[in-house]
């Protein structure tokens, strides 16, 4: 049976470097991380007497590495996006060469939905501890009066807590909406419009998102400053409710970098586009995107209906 | 067939380099053989450091973990009443990531999921390697993380659940930001292999390979895998909270900011409890393969023992603050946790009494495959009915962290996942491997083993009874007789673990050539219609599987 010819569709992908040289980058990236965030690595200049690899590894260290430099950090993260933009551009090179057959391009399908499943079981543990906090509000106020915890009881009688300042849902979130909503309708055009090979419409459509993407995050960050310039969340009063800032931040921002992922996603898609690449038929990646945004889309229209307007409004 | 001819990979048998072939790798089987070599050394390890817990507590009093000792001098962990508790939380960590799911859904299921629904390999196989390095980089920042500071010493010594605030300002340390780092990655090691499980099995079985065909240890990895795809990512949600807790002055767990730490139990037992169900379900299915092949009968209740694990696997999302009685919950969330655990125990009757009837009647030969399985179903019925007791939380209110729930869950695991490992390991040794073990020496582990594991996890229900408790490094007088004897059986355990690698070595030296299905009739699956070992692409013409082919 193992020596026929080969009689079915799969692909047999070839040997490849990227998951090892990925695996060996992420543990640069995770041991940098620690470094930074702890501010360790004490590497004074290397002594006169040191030979000549001593004295390269020491200047190396001591200019990169001591007291908590990024460096480790951003040389790791630098290597897992080069493997990620290597080991892509290989899937992309097979995919162009045809191995994507109808039957591996269903399995593709199966794999990114899996992940998006996955991704929504990691925003359900950013809702779940949000919906423990206004929920469960008023089991703050059994809190003992002592030392640290004196002030918790008080802070949380009431919603919201005591000196946090609410976001007014209908001002920016609800045009950070109307702009997901409205990305969600262009990225569809694009789509119909590559289907029908109407290949101009679809550079518009994809162009317009990614306008939209971007102007979404600019927004973000235009009201995560306002936030944090304004003192709303962690005013020297709000010392006993800053879970609240804590988890609409963590909530928010993992949403907003998830955006940003999705924008990245879609200007390769753009470039692919403008490259030459997709066709009617087979446009798999661009439709990975295209999924991958309408999740970020539903994540946000979750985000302002719970934190913003149903426990956004005192 | 354009593809096909665009390659050159199509002939048949061109196997890469030895570099390319065990770094670069893309085929199922050596990724498979990299997993199980992995678990192997990390069960070394782990089996290591219960051998530190146990020779501590042979006597009252500290013996190991204090200066001066033999343990101080070799400078691997700290010798102090911290050490043993970072031992006790590596021991942990290192079976459950990096010994048990290597072992049953890397190794085997990587080996087998693919062969027995007749595919040639894994629907993404380039990243099915990179599941198996991010698991190498989780271990190196774990066994990392043991040596650099902690806080209150060397390490991180919280137990394995993480909890706030000893995993916060208790372990202010590195060495936790690193723990937490090789869960994070560990964790994504098990999302994209699950994703690439679930893909295989939806769309690369044979023509005629329904799903109620389908194999039940291949069963078994997909409901596996559904829990490990939903649950992990939200494991990674709440360590990433600690994280920021530890270092961006986010207060998810800190009472004095509004945190509450009981709501990292809540998010850490919605994946602990299903993970729990994780290092079992494979064995299942493992399990009902052996029953089956050496009673020479098909299993009983085959689509039973399908939905059983679905059932299993359901239940087990709902039932997680049975792990969490005594933290002040509510009389009625109590009183649901109580009856949604109970009703676990239906389901897996249902897998324990269908074992027995397919061996009921049966032609039955025991091999050691044979052996380790039905020992898997005697203790592992122990685990489950100690299981059933600790569920009321009535009774859980005197039992929590006494080593009752230790000798609970070490039946269910120990004796259960690691039993079930073993059965797995020598039923498909020849295939895998290519070369017989020796059967005398097979049966001689198991009964030393047996014998062992059982002197060690038994007395631990009376200690655990009289009061015992977890994680301490030392204990009164009055329990001095079963920790004794459970120490001996820990040097009972050790010196069948030294027979597993005598057996290895043997099998290696004699190289007796293996035969394609040694097992006769009663192995019916695709995995004994190949060569032992398979070739290195299988089926690349797909079998076509009848309808009336047993599982």
């Amino acid at each position: 049976m193992a020596h026929g010819a080969v009689k079915h569709d799969y692909h047999l992908v070839n040997p490849s470097p990227w998951p090892l040289v990925g695996s060996i980058a992420a543990t640069i990236m995770m041991f940098g991380a620690v470094v930074w965030m702890k501010g360790l690595g004490a590497f004074p200049e290397p002594a006169a007497t040191a030979g000549m690899l001593g004295k390269m590894w020491g200047s190396f260290a001591h200019a990169f590495l001591t007291d908590g430099k990024p460096m480790l950090f951003l040389g790791g993260l630098g290597l897992v996006l080069y493997t990620m933009v290597g080991w892509w551009m290989d899937v992309t090179k097979e995919a162009n060469q045809g191995d994507h057959t109808p039957v591996v391009s269903l399995g593709l399908r199966y794999g990114m939905i899996l992940f998006i499943a996955s991704e929504v079981m990691f925003f359900v543990g950013w809702f779940w501890i949000f919906f423990e906090m206004v929920l469960f509000a008023e089991h703050r106020t059994l809190t003992p009066m002592v030392g640290n915890f004196e002030g918790v009881a008080e802070a949380w009688k009431a919603w919201p807590p005591k000196g946090v300042e609410l976001v007014p849902a209908f001002h920016l979130p609800l045009v950070n909406t109307l702009t997901l909503l409205l990305s969600g309708t262009t990225v569809t055009w694009a789509h119909h419009a590559l289907q029908v090979g109407d290949r101009k419409a679809a550079k518009i459509g994809l162009g317009l998102t990614i306008l939209l993407g971007i102007l979404f995050t600019s927004i973000q960050v235009y009201e995560y400053n306002h936030i944090l310039h304004e003192n709303l969340f962690f005013s020297e009063e709000a010392a006993n409710a800053s879970l609240y800032g804590s988890s609409f931040f963590m909530a928010t921002g993992f949403h907003g970098f998830h955006v940003l992922i999705g924008t990245i996603f879609l200007i390769v898609c753009f470039f692919r586009l403008l490259g030459g690449g997709f066709s009617p038929k087979q446009h798999f990646g661009f439709e990975a995107a295209a999924w991958y945004w309408h999740f970020v889309d539903v994540v946000w229209l979750f985000l302002f209906a719970f934190i913003y307007v149903i426990f956004g409004i005192a | 067939m354009a593809h096909a001819a665009a390659h050159d990979d199509h002939e048949a048998e061109h196997i890469p380099g030895f570099f390319t072939r065990w770094f670069f790798s893309t085929n199922h089987k050596d990724i498979g053989t990299l997993y199980i070599l992995f678990a192997i050394m990390a069960g070394l390890v782990g089996g290591a450091m219960s051998g530190l817990i146990r020779w501590e507590l042979y006597e009252p009093g500290i013996q190991v973990f204090k200066a001066g000792t033999w343990l101080a001098t070799t400078g691997l962990v700290e010798a102090s009443n911290h050490g043993y508790n970072v031992v006790v939380t590596a021991h942990a960590l290192v079976m459950i990531f990096f010994m048990v799911m290597p072992a049953m859904i890397g190794g085997f299921g990587n080996w087998f999921v693919p062969i027995m629904i007749g595919a040639p390999d894994m629907a993404f196989p380039r990243m099915n390697n990179i599941s198996f390095w991010l698991l190498v980089a989780a271990w190196v920042l774990l066994v990392t993380s043991m040596f650099v500071d902690g806080g209150p010493g060397k390490g991180f010594g919280g137990g394995w659940t993480l909890y706030p605030p000893l995993s916060t300002s208790g372990h202010t340390g590195p060495s936790m930001d690193l723990a937490i780092f090789s869960v994070h990655l560990a964790g994504a090691s098990s999302i994209l292999g699950a994703i690439n499980f679930i893909t295989t099995i939806f769309n690369m079985r044979a023509p005629g390979m329904t799903l109620h065909r389908m194999p039940l240890f291949v069963w078994s990895i997909l409901v596996t895998v559904f829990l490990l795809l939903l649950s992990l990512p939200v494991l990674a949600g709440s360590i990433t909270m600690l994280l920021t807790d530890r270092n961006f002055g986010t207060h998810f767990f800190d009472a004095a900011g509004g945190g509450d730490p009981i709501m990292f139990q809540h998010l850490f037992w919605f994946f602990g409890h299903p993970e729990v169900y994780i290092l079992i379900l494979p064995g299942f299915g493992m399990i009902s393969h052996i029953v089956s092949t050496f009673s020479k009968k098909p299993v009983f209740g085959y689509l039973a023992m399908a939905y059983a694990m679905v059932a299993i696997g359901f239940v087990g999302f709902i039932v997680w603050a049975h792990h969490m009685y005594t933290v002040g919950m509510g009389v009625n969330l109590r009183a649901y946790f109580v009856a949604a655990t109970m009703v676990i125990a239906v389901p897996t009757g249902v897998k324990i009494f269908s074992w027995i009837a397919t061996m009921w009647g049966g032609s039955i030969s025991f091999k050691t495959p044979m052996l380790w399985a039905m020992g898997f179903i005697f203790l592992f019925t122990v685990g489950g009915v100690t299981g059933v007791v600790l569920a009321n939380a009535g009774i859980d209110y005197s039992l929590h962290d006494t080593y009752y729930v230790v000798a609970h869950f070490h039946y269910v695991l120990s004796l259960g996942a690691v039993f079930a490992i073993f059965a797995g390991f020598f039923y498909w040794f020849e295939k895998m491997w290519g070369v017989k073990y020796n059967e005398f020496l097979g049966a001689l582990q198991f009964w030393i083993m047996f014998i062992g594991v059982n002197l060690v996890f038994f007395p631990q229900h009376f200690l655990g009874l009289q009061a015992m408790p977890r994680r301490i490094v030392d204990y009164p007088d009055a329990f001095s007789l079963w920790n004794k004897v459970s120490t001996v059986g820990y040097i009972i355990t050790a010196a069948s673990v030294g027979v597993f690698l005598v057996i290895l070595a043997e099998a290696a030296i004699r190289r007796r050539k293996a035969e394609a299905n040694p097992w006769g009739e009663g192995a019916t699956t695709l995995e004994w219609t190949l060569s032992s070992p398979p070739p290195f692409h299988q089926f690349n013409e797909p079998p076509v599987i009848k309808p009336d082919d047993h599982h």
